[in-house]
């Protein structure tokens, strides 16, 4: 059979035409590995198109940091890994912990420390990481303060940092009473009553605590709500809140570094 | 007063030939609208948020029961030395809704105060009055003595030494069939006067019965 002559191609519309080659592509030619990219790329712009996130990203990590940024800089991120440790691990925690006073509790953290599988390691980090966490907390805040990047105006952005270091404090408290050992049961004993020594709103305070005027069968079950639900969503909403107005903001210099005049405002080197 | 009402002319009557409008309109249809949409959104939010946080609240106001808890017969209790018995404080939650209390018979030679007079038995309560730790009853030094900050009380339950702000709390006491019962629990102050229950770190001395109000549903007998 003689061979036919080729047909000129159809005429295809725009989304359907081969794309021409890249400049700097060899022989045109598309290995595996473009075609992973390419996906890729196509995958990434089709969101893109719908949503316009791409900018946000640029916005949120492409930003100008001030000369002198140094290494205490980091320690906001720390913590903010710090909590993800936290809510990571707790999650899992979560899936065997009981809220039982009549002995559940205790049982199921006893369960989790010596028989699941890296069950002591998972809980190991969350019991650790929150000492972490607490300190990070502090030493953050100290670096803000000994900068002076509490000033204006980025007043609003210590507030919420304070509002974030009350609820790490909560989580702290809520937390302690969870393994309902006899330290966790006195600790936390002491600690409600602490918080009824407050004149005319004390023992409402430490009633609500509590669910009732004992220590009573509801107060396992509600300070592992709060410690769980409530403010764990307050921590990742207001961290969401402090990030946004760092890259709105920008970070300060460190204190010891001098402004420099504009170019054409300074004398000529001697 | 008719004269005026007649003359007043409402901003958003027909009189301002707004569209639409009729006699008596004193609204615009837009600004109804988004005052309806709001609260129609504040009603929805209000039927949620309200129950939930009553529900959270609710237990500082509800009420507790007086319960009477049969702790051992007459002859256990002697008049010259305090025995450690353990009581239910919170039923169903088994060793944390436990609590010890110390009792003795009432003693005319010791309890000379008059708010005791007619307490067959004295039942001190082994909740230190500072933050609330377990007190022991120590013989050979005649004192309760708190393990986690050093509160001392003596053979009365009022404060030697240490942190606590007032004496140790107290049950009532009655006899039933010969058997000593336990009842609710009250605070005294200094002079041993009582008042309704308090938390731990609650003075009952001058202002500060005022200060840390009682709970609503917690009164003394």
């Amino acid at each position: 059979m003689p061979k036919l002559p080729k047909l000129p191609a159809p005429p295809m519309p725009a989304a359907l035409r081969e794309p021409p080659p890249r400049p700097g592509d060899p022989n045109g030619k598309k290995g595996p590995l473009d075609e992973a990219m390419e996906a890729g790329i196509t995958v990434v712009d089709w969101v893109d198109e719908r949503t316009s996130l791409s900018g946000a990203g640029r916005w949120l990590m492409f930003r100008k940091v001030p000369k002198g940024t140094n290494w205490f800089y980091t320690l906001g991120s720390a913590t903010m890994f710090a909590f993800l440790s936290q809510a990571v691990t707790g999650v899992f925690l979560a899936m065997y912990y009981r809220p039982d006073p009549s002995g559940g509790a205790y049982e199921s953290i006893r369960y989790v420390t010596n028989e699941v599988f890296l069950g002591q390691f998972v809980r190991g980090m969350h019991k650790w990481g929150s000492s972490v966490m607490v300190i990070l907390v502090f030493l953050h805040m100290g670096r803000t303060f000994f900068f002076g990047a509490y000033k204006y105006p980025r007043e609003l952005n210590w507030v919420i940092g304070v509002v974030l270091l009350i609820l790490t404090m909560t989580m702290s408290f809520t937390g302690y009473l969870l393994p309902f050992d006899q330290r966790a049961y006195w600790a936390t004993i002491v600690g409600v009553n602490i918080n009824g020594t407050g004149p005319l709103v004390g023992p409402y305070l430490s009633d609500f605590l509590r669910g009732g005027s004992e220590f009573g069968a509801t107060t396992l079950s509600r300070f592992y709500a709060i410690h769980m639900l409530l403010v764990p969503g307050l921590l990742a909403a207001l961290i969401g809140a402090h990030l946004y107005l760092v890259a709105k903001l920008g970070t300060t210099a460190p204190p010891w570094q001098k402004a420099e005049a504009p170019k054409e405002l300074r004398e000529a080197e001697v | 007063m008719a004269d005026k009402r007649l003359k007043h002319k409402s901003k958003y009557t027909l009189d301002r030939g707004i569209p639409g409008a009729f006699e008596g309109e004193t609204i615009t249809r837009r600004r109804f609208m988004t005052g309806s949409a709001h609260t129609a959104g504040a009603i929805a939010a209000g039927a949620f948020t309200l129950p939930a946080l009553g529900f959270a609240v609710g237990p500082i106001l509800k009420s507790t029961p007086h319960r009477w808890e049969p702790v051992g017969s007459e002859a256990t209790f002697s008049e010259v030395n305090y025995v450690p018995v353990v009581i239910t404080v919170t039923p169903n939650i088994g060793e944390a809704g436990k609590s010890t209390a110390y009792i003795r018979k009432f003693n005319p030679a010791i309890d000379t105060d008059a708010y005791d007079k007619g307490t067959p038995y004295i039942a001190i309560s082994s909740r230190c009055a500072h933050l609330g730790c377990p007190v022991r009853w120590v013989d050979a030094a005649e004192r309760f003595i708190c393990p986690c900050h050093g509160g001392v009380y003596d053979l009365l339950g009022r404060r030697v030494g240490g942190p606590p702000v007032r004496p140790l709390d107290r049950f009532y006491t009655r006899v039933n069939g010969g058997d000593v019962e336990i009842g609710p629990r009250f605070s005294v102050n200094s002079e041993l006067r009582r008042f309704s229950p308090r938390d731990p770190g609650e003075p009952l001395d001058g202002v500060g019965q005022y200060l840390y109000p009682s709970r609503p549903g917690a009164q003394k007998l």
